[in-house]
């Protein structure tokens, strides 16, 4: 180690003090370099969501050049691959909200009864098995639900169950391998959120007298309300934009019913179709592909903005 | 280092309490306990700083001397830290801080556009209030420095040789590649000073360096304090009053009032501070009667 | 526990014992209706297993795994599109990660703290939620039909590489948040440039969360299908992938192409090659764990 500075040298190391410590440009020429590679970096994900927007608002012009709007908002039918071709994308819209809905029936009361239990019942140690366990269920791949939901679900427990009443591809098969699919965003998050609400809460009821499950239902549930809300629009967005349960089990006929037991389309269901198939660019086919996108992006947008909304409002509330 | 801690009369900087407490009454009469500072290392000339628009110090001005111990006292929110992190512009980390006034090391003002931080905080080292050892080896701990440095010395000379410095070395001298972390609390400090002197700097600040520490780790580094302000200058902000009466030279005392701007109250020989303050809130201070 | 007045203590007028016992035992009772709610999942979990184990786990021999696909189920094998996966996976890891990583640290140690950098962790946010198929659209539109790659391998990562780059983003990002700041204070007070303490402090701390972060993406990369159907990867390929411009398949697409073909035959097809996709995205879970918790113990 070089000697410290000697005390008397002070007055005649000044000037070499403003020298060592000025800024000068090429002193650490690595950082320049790294720091506008890593701001680079950061705006690749804004290019992806440029990308994004560009090539679905391209397309989708393109489509509106061939289709006038009015037909695509006000027309019933959905059939673009023969004649009389029609683009009415209601029937896709309600092909979505029913598998929406039907997922939605099987999964908040579970999804909500699971949170209560880990947040309420469960002691520490079920807890730290159960809720990776439930969290791994988002890990599987959505084949392979669609695979269960088509040759299980449907082949072998509906159709023995309701026989003819229920087609091979249904939104109900479709609809509860979805609601699996969906349960641990449902239950994490509103777990996180009762579990965020504060002991003392809890604590005024039980001291009242109220038992474990008025507690839950009349005290943590309310109170943590606006978490479980985030946690159902987070639900409604994945199961709007997931792919290949709906594409193998509910089928591909756009269909404008929230029966459970139809065969339907989604618009997800309706992107893979022409996905599998030839579509060349210029036809009308593959530039449906862009407005069907563009409708699925704006609604999953809605529901994520949403979700994060209820987030930020729950985390907001007790910090 | 060499130096034993007993001063000869003509230069006393090592004054236990106890001690000054009995020379009181002839303070004044020794050369160089003025309170005039002939060589300073760091002058602040009206230093104030605001987070966004609550304004944190206010006008602050002081000299510190050259190869002493300085402490920041005061109680907490008065300052004494941010004041500390104005030496290495550490708060310059800080979104929405802004600062006024001059603050000469040696005879640059480090608060100009000019400096560049990163080099000023090579020649201005910190010591922190939780030991913040890099979760590395003892050895790699005290290189890093050096090595972002681009030291081309010997290494093993260098590690050893800060480690001496900082009173350590005979206790990690076999353990130099375990990780700093399985340290004690006051070894781990200690090699966090051992880190800052192993990059030479000319002054260290430390904020706060025994608040985590039990009263024997506490006085080991009291002791290496006086040891390293042969060398080097030492600013310690602390909210324990002995230690700053065991180990400091001059004091300065912060106060933020309802306004919770910290100002400067006093400043001058610890001695005076602790035995004659001249502000009554001083007093009140040091005898315990608020803070 | 609504009617109660201090005010009125008249012992009639609280609930009598028969009422509180039923309160009581409602309350018992419904833990075990939440314990079914929690546990009910996890038998599904547990049905998919056995159902395509059963099914499946008679077609897992040699031949399976090295054989092309085939119109004959009991000809029919992974080669191809393990290959395939294998080279996609790779090429997406290659191409996201240093992205994601270089993105985390902008955000999180270089960028000012203005409005720009809350519409980049907004717009990460939204991108992390965009369904998969967009992506898909998004590689059709962008790489294989204006850059002209085809349904390249190429074609294929970048759209995967674009599809886990915002969740890879935000793992690593979570990773270098929990880096204490006393390292990365002591590191700068030191007089390192930013840089040399991300270097040399904050990445070696945070790399065990920025590569489980990794791991998670690639399981979820393994299994994505609906986007490489979109860019046209649904294809018969009988040859092994030896350059990037190859038209390729993966695993997960032929498990679709098996389920959905109407032959019994290929349903143990499937669900044999789920045995193997599930093994390799749980292996990723695992590891992905097991660096976790090294980490914990660690710090």
């Amino acid at each position: 180690m070089r000697a410290p500075t000697e005390g008397s040298a002070a007055l005649a190391t000044d000037t070499a003090m403003a020298d060592r410590l000025r800024r000068r440009r090429f002193r650490h020429p690595t950082e320049a370099v790294i720091k506008a590679l890593l701001t680079a970096s950061g705006f690749v994900s804004l290019a992806a969501t440029a990308l994004i927007l560009l090539v679905l608002f391209e397309g989708t012009l393109t489509f509106f050049q061939d289709v006038p709007l009015a037909d695509f908002f006000l027309q019933t039918r959905w059939q673009p691959l023969f004649e009389p071709v029609s683009f009415g994308i209601w029937e896709l819209v309600a092909g979505t909200a029913n598998v929406v809905l039907w997922s939605l029936v099987v999964a908040v009361p579970f999804g909500l009864g699971a949170a209560i239990y880990l947040s309420e019942y469960a002691n520490p140690s079920v807890r730290r098995v159960l809720k990776p366990l439930l969290e791994a269920l988002a890990g599987v791949p959505t084949v392979v639900y669609a695979y269960f939901a088509l040759t299980f679900i449907t082949l072998d427990v509906l159709r023995p169950l309701l026989g003819d009443n229920i087609s091979i591809f249904n939104s109900l098969g479709a609809s509860i391998v979805m609601a699996v699919m969906i349960l641990p965003t449902i239950a994490s998050i509103s777990e996180d959120a009762m579990t965020n609400v504060p002991r003392e809460l809890r604590e005024g009821a039980y001291a009242l007298g109220a038992t474990r499950l008025e507690v839950a239902l009349r005290i943590v549930v309310p109170a943590a309300l606006s978490g479980i809300i985030a946690s159902i629009l987070l639900a409604i967005a994945r199961v709007v934009g997931e792919t290949m349960i709906v594409a193998v089990a509910a089928g591909s006929t756009p269909n404008l019913t929230l029966s459970p037991l139809e065969s339907i389309q989604t618009m997800t269901g309706y992107m893979l179709q022409i996905g599998l198939g030839d579509a060349e660019r210029g036809t009308i086919k593959y530039e449906s592909l862009f407005a069907v996108g563009a409708m699925l992006f704006m609604l999953t947008l809605v529901f994520n903005l949403g979700a994060h909304l209820f987030v930020r409002r729950f985390q907001e509330r007790y910090e | 280092m060499t130096q034993p801690h007993i001063d000869t009369p003509a230069t006393p900087h090592w004054r236990p309490l106890s001690r000054s407490r009995a020379s009181a009454a002839t303070q004044g009469a020794v050369g160089a306990e003025t309170d005039e500072i002939t060589d300073a290392a760091i002058e602040a000339k009206e230093i104030s700083l605001w987070y966004g628009s609550a304004q944190a110090i206010g006008d602050i001005t002081l000299k510190i001397e050259r190869h002493r111990v300085t402490a920041l006292i005061g109680p907490s929110g008065c300052g004494k830290s941010t004041f500390l992190r104005c030496m290495n512009r550490m708060n310059d980390l800080i979104p929405s801080v802004r600062m006024t006034g001059e603050l000469f090391l040696d005879d640059q003002n480090i608060l100009d556009q000019s400096v560049d931080p990163v080099e000023l905080r090579r020649v201005v080292g910190m010591v922190f209030q939780k030991p913040n050892p890099f979760p590395k080896s003892v050895y790699d701990n005290v290189a890093f420095g050096a090595r972002i440095n681009g030291y081309k010395g010997n290494y093993d000379e260098l590690v050893q040789h800060a480690l001496e410095r900082a009173a350590l070395w005979d206790e990690v001298k076999d353990k130099l590649h375990t990780s700093g972390l399985a340290l004690s609390g006051g070894q781990q400090q200690r090699l966090c000073i051992a880190r800052a002197l192993a990059v030479n700097p000319q002054v260290i600040l430390m904020d706060e360096p025994c608040s985590a520490l039990d009263p024997i780790a506490t006085q080991r580094i009291e002791d290496l304090m006086r040891e390293l302000a042969e060398d080097y200058t030492i600013v310690v902000v602390t909210h324990n009053m002995q230690q700053a009466a065991r180990v400091s030279d001059r004091t300065a005392f912060m106060l933020a009032r309802e306004d919770r701007v910290g100002r400067l109250v006093e400043y001058g020989l610890t001695e005076q501070i602790f035995t004659a303050p001249r502000d009554q809130r001083t007093e009140a201070y040091i005898t315990g009667r608020f803070g | 526990m609504t009617a109660v007045r201090p005010e009125a203590p008249g012992s009639d007028r609280y609930q009598g014992a028969r009422e509180r016992s039923r309160r009581n035992t409602l309350s018992a009772a419904s833990r075990w209706f939440f314990l079914t709610a929690a546990a009910l999942a996890l038998l599904v979990l547990a049905v998919l297993a056995y159902d395509t184990i059963s099914q499946g786990a008679g077609r897992l021999n040699l031949q399976f795994f090295t054989s092309y696909p085939s119109r004959f189920a009991d000809q029919a094998g992974l080669r191809s599109s393990l290959i395939g996966s294998g080279w996609v996976l790779a090429l997406t890891v290659v191409m996201a990660v240093p992205i994601a990583v270089g993105t985390a640290i902008w955000i999180e140690e270089f960028a000012p703290d203005n409005w720009f950098l809350t519409v980049i962790k907004l717009n990460l946010a939204n991108l992390a939620g965009v369904p998969s198929i967009i992506y898909g659209v998004l590689g059709l539109a962008v790489f294989v039909r204006f850059a002209g790659m085809g349904p390249s391998i190429l074609a294929g990562s970048l759209t995967l590489a674009l599809m886990i780059l915002p969740m890879t983003v935000i793992a690593a990002q979570e990773a270098i948040r929990q880096v204490p700041s006393g390292i990365r204070d002591g590191a700068l007070a030191l007089g390192a440039t930013r840089w040399q303490a991300v270097r040399g402090q904050i990445l070696p701390v945070a790399l065990p969360g920025i590569v489980t972060g990794v791991i998670l993406a690639i399981a979820r990369a393994a299994g994505e299908t609906a986007s490489l159907i979109m860019i046209g990867a649904f294809t018969f390929i009988a040859f092994d992938n030896s350059r990037i411009t190859d038209d390729f398949t993966t695993l997960p697409i032929q498990i679709y192409n098996w389920t959905t073909r109407p032959q019994e035959a290929f349903r143990a097809n499937a669900a044999a090659a789920i045995i193997v996709l599930m093994v390799i995205v749980l292996a990723f879970n695992l590891i992905a764990t097991i660096v976790r918790n090294r980490f914990r113990r660690f710090r």
